[in-house]
């Protein structure tokens, strides 16, 4: 189900496999057929990304939910709910049009098209249409991003998914309590390498191979160990995996001092664009629609102004609606592409952007989901990455999965209301996804982390 | 004959530019090879890829960037893309604030070690650990400590000009020539008054050769504390522009910032040559 689908509507399916009757490859195919009305408001927007987490929350299982929803019927279920979860409330909390505590907003971003949403929302206005006055910044790195958030220097900024859990376990800088209200983009990563090694497509024969992620709690650096391992190469002993800035990596790998990253884009199309490298592998086809950047925020932010942090948090989410339809696509690569924001070629966001890309091997693909816009933060995202960092040694020792992610993961506490109130909370545990065809239970993530053969715990 | 001496330096110097640039122009005229390619292909690729053009830019390419800077270098189109002029404006006044305020240090700090030999000794140590510190490794502490970007900026020109000024200063001052001293002494002029009167003249070149090499550094550390934090200065325009792969901007830049080097590092030399004296 799509973050802005009716989460009320028994025919959706949760998912995003195919569409409610199964005749559509998606479910906008679906509705396009069926004449159903996708346009809707602003509030109607949000009122429904909040009833999709709060349902989510309730019924990590589709089928559960679905049958639920036939069951006792649409209104009867959203009366129910809304009886016993402040669903108003929390619109209301997000809608919010209190007087703003602070107007001139400072929000960091690193030059790549993972952050999207926060960018485009200056130049085509989704701060100014909610009363801010928000000036983005260029930051230089992820080090330096996040010293400037903890500095307060900027009051929110883009992170990758993994810093907000890394900042608040205290793994590579001081714990203090941080929040990521909104996920960036899922997917939109990939694997490129030199042009030399055009074919030694099987990672098996990558031994030796020196590789850049752009930062060590990324999902990047994840996502690469992950793939290595798989193919059965440690990833700390058989390769060496280095942090490059993105900028400094195309450059790296024109000089041949690395032999390929798994990077953000536009780094990867940068580097097809400039006859340096071919794209492996798209992230997606390691995990399909995983998390990759994040909109993160320090929880002082969150508590001291909860009107300016909703009133930025909306403009965020309606901007990454915007940046979900695929038709906006190339008016978005036009606005982000000067020199004041990502400073590429048109043609390379472009490219990015609408999944139709040369891929430096002398072919054109059309993955029209190569990168795609999705706020919601699920939990089993953060309890994955805390199991790949553990996995390869960054946090030691025992870890509240659930409850850092929880903490983190801005997701609603639905569940726990539910059981005060005397429902019977349905197990999470068949809503996971996979990893290179192996599948993962949120809830059983030390079996998970148990079941590798290369990792770092003792 | 010093006329003439000039004017061959000149032609020669102009000879060894225009050389400098044949070659240049030579070696990045021509293309490389080129792989036959589907035109749907070719539109989605860069011209390095499809037409085989040097990634590195001519001559040309260059002198056009830079005119088009200096034809407008005031223009602001948004937080993190102003022109070339207010760029160096930002760096400028940046390693002026870290550079004086190395100077209110440096030069009192020296005198004192200079003119007790107890503290020299007992500094000494100090300063040999600390000088030989890259710019670049203070970053990361004044981020955390300092919690600004700009005053660490300003903290790391500071920490890195200061040591030349230092040890220039102590030097001169330790240096200074003792009949002067005895000479002072038989007067019975006062410790304030010979620290003015007497030591400060006759130490006064070598301390200005210690302020020029300490511009020089802070010139060259803002580059690179500016690549490191960003934001705004001259160091942070080479980064962006790395970002979008333009070498033709990145040299244009090298040539703004050796030029800059040159002008201030100039300035302190006409003030050295204010205080310098014949023996």
């Amino acid at each position: 189900m799509a973050t802005f689908d009716d989460p009320y509507d028994p025919s959706k399916p949760l998912s995003r496999l195919g569409c409610s009757c199964g005749r559509h490859a998606s479910q906008a195919d679906h509705e396009v057929d069926h004449g159903a009305d996708t346009s809707s408001g602003s509030e109607a927007r949000l009122t429904r990304v909040v009833q999709g987490a709060i349902m989510r929350a309730l019924f990590p299982d589709d089928l559960t939910r679905r049958n639920f929803l036939r069951a006792v019927g649409t209104s009867t279920a959203m009366a129910a709910v809304a009886a016993f979860l402040p669903v108003g409330l929390a619109t209301e909390a997000l809608a919010a049009s209190g007087p703003l505590e602070k107007t001139d907003l400072k929000v960091g971003f690193i030059p790549i098209t993972c952050a999207t949403p926060i960018i485009m929302a200056h130049p085509m206005g989704f701060y100014a249409k909610q009363g801010l006055n928000v000036e983005v910044v260029k930051t230089a790195g992820w080090a330096v991003i996040r010293d400037k958030t903890l500095n307060k220097e900027y009051d929110a900024a883009h992170m990758l998914s993994p810093m907000p859990l890394a900042i608040t376990l205290g793994a590579g800088s001081t714990p203090i309590p941080y929040t990521m209200p909104a996920v960036e983009n899922v997917n939109g990563q990939a694997i490129t390498l030199a042009m030399k090694h055009k074919d030694r497509r099987d990672p098996k024969q990558w031994k030796g191979f020196k590789l850049a992620v752009p930062f060590d709690y990324s999902m990047h650096n994840y996502l690469l160990r992950y793939y290595l391992a798989e193919a059965g190469l440690d990833p700390d002993t058989d390769v060496q995996i280095r942090a490059v800035p993105p900028p400094e990596m195309v450059a790296n790998l024109r000089a041949d001092n690395i032999d390929g990253f798994l990077a953000p884009d536009p780094v990867n199309q940068r580097a097809v664009y400039d006859g340096v490298g071919f794209i492996h592998l798209l992230s997606k086809e390691i995990w399909d629609r995983h998390p990759c950047c994040a909109f993160a925020a320090s929880k002082a932010f969150v508590t001291e102004m909860p009107n300016t942090y909703a009133a930025l948090l909306r403009a965020i989410v309606e901007s990454t609606a915007y940046a979900s339809k695929p038709e906006n696509r190339k008016q978005i690569a036009e606005a982000i592409a000067p020199a004041n924001y990502l400073n590429q070629p048109v043609t390379v966001l472009e490219q990015v952007l609408t999944g139709t890309f040369a891929d430096g091997l002398g072919n054109v693909r059309k993955v029209p989901d190569r990168v795609d816009f999705d706020p919601f933060p699920w939990e089993s995202f953060a309890v994955w990455i805390l199991t790949q960092m553990k996995r390869w040694g960054q946090i030691k020792g025992e870890v509240d999965y659930a409850a850092v992610a929880r903490q983190v993961f801005l997701a609603t506490d639905a569940g726990r209301l539910m059981a005060e109130a005397g429902l019977a909370v349905p197990a999470a545990t068949s809503k996971g996804f996979s990893v290179m065809g192996k599948p993962f239970d949120p809830a059983q993530p030390d079996a998970y982390l148990a079941s590798f053969a290369i990792k770092r715990t003792g | 004959m010093n006329v003439s001496l000039n004017v061959r330096a000149a032609v020669l110097s102009v000879g060894i530019l225009v050389l400098f640039l044949a070659a240049w122009y030579a070696a990045t005229t021509g293309s490389g090879p080129v792989a036959p390619m589907d035109p749907e292909y070719a539109k989605l690729m860069g011209l390095t890829a499809t037409q085989g053009k040097s990634a590195m830019p001519g001559p040309l390419d260059v002198a056009a960037t830079l005119w088009g800077h200096l034809r407008d270098p005031f223009y602001v189109r948004g937080t993190n893309d102003v022109g070339l002029g207010i760029q160096l404006g930002h760096s400028v006044l940046r390693v002026a604030g870290g550079y004086l305020l190395a100077v209110l240090v440096a030069v009192p700090g020296g005198f004192l070690i200079g003119m007790s030999p107890l503290m020299s000794r007992a500094l000494d140590p100090f300063i040999q650990v600390m000088k030989p510190i890259s710019p670049l490794a203070w970053m990361p502490l004044a981020l955390y400590t300092i919690k600004d970007s700009g005053k660490s900026a300003i903290f790391v020109i500071f920490i890195c000009s200061l040591w030349p000024m230092l040890i220039n200063t102590a030097f001169g001052v330790a240096n200074t020539r003792k009949e002067w001293l005895n000479v002072a002494r038989t007067l019975e002029v006062g410790t304030l008054r010979r620290a003015f009167l007497v030591i400060l003249p006759a130490a006064a070149p070598t301390i200005l050769t210690g302020m020029r090499i300490s511009i020089g550094i802070a010139w060259l550390v803002i580059v690179a504390a500016e690549m490191l934090v960003g934001g705004t200065g001259i160091g942070y325009f080479v980064w962006n522009e790395w970002n979008n792969l333009s070498i033709t901007n990145v040299i244009t830049a090298i040539l703004v910032i050796g030029l800059v080097g040159m002008i201030l590092d100039q300035a302190l030399a006409r003030v050295a040559r204010l205080v310098t004296f014949p023996e």
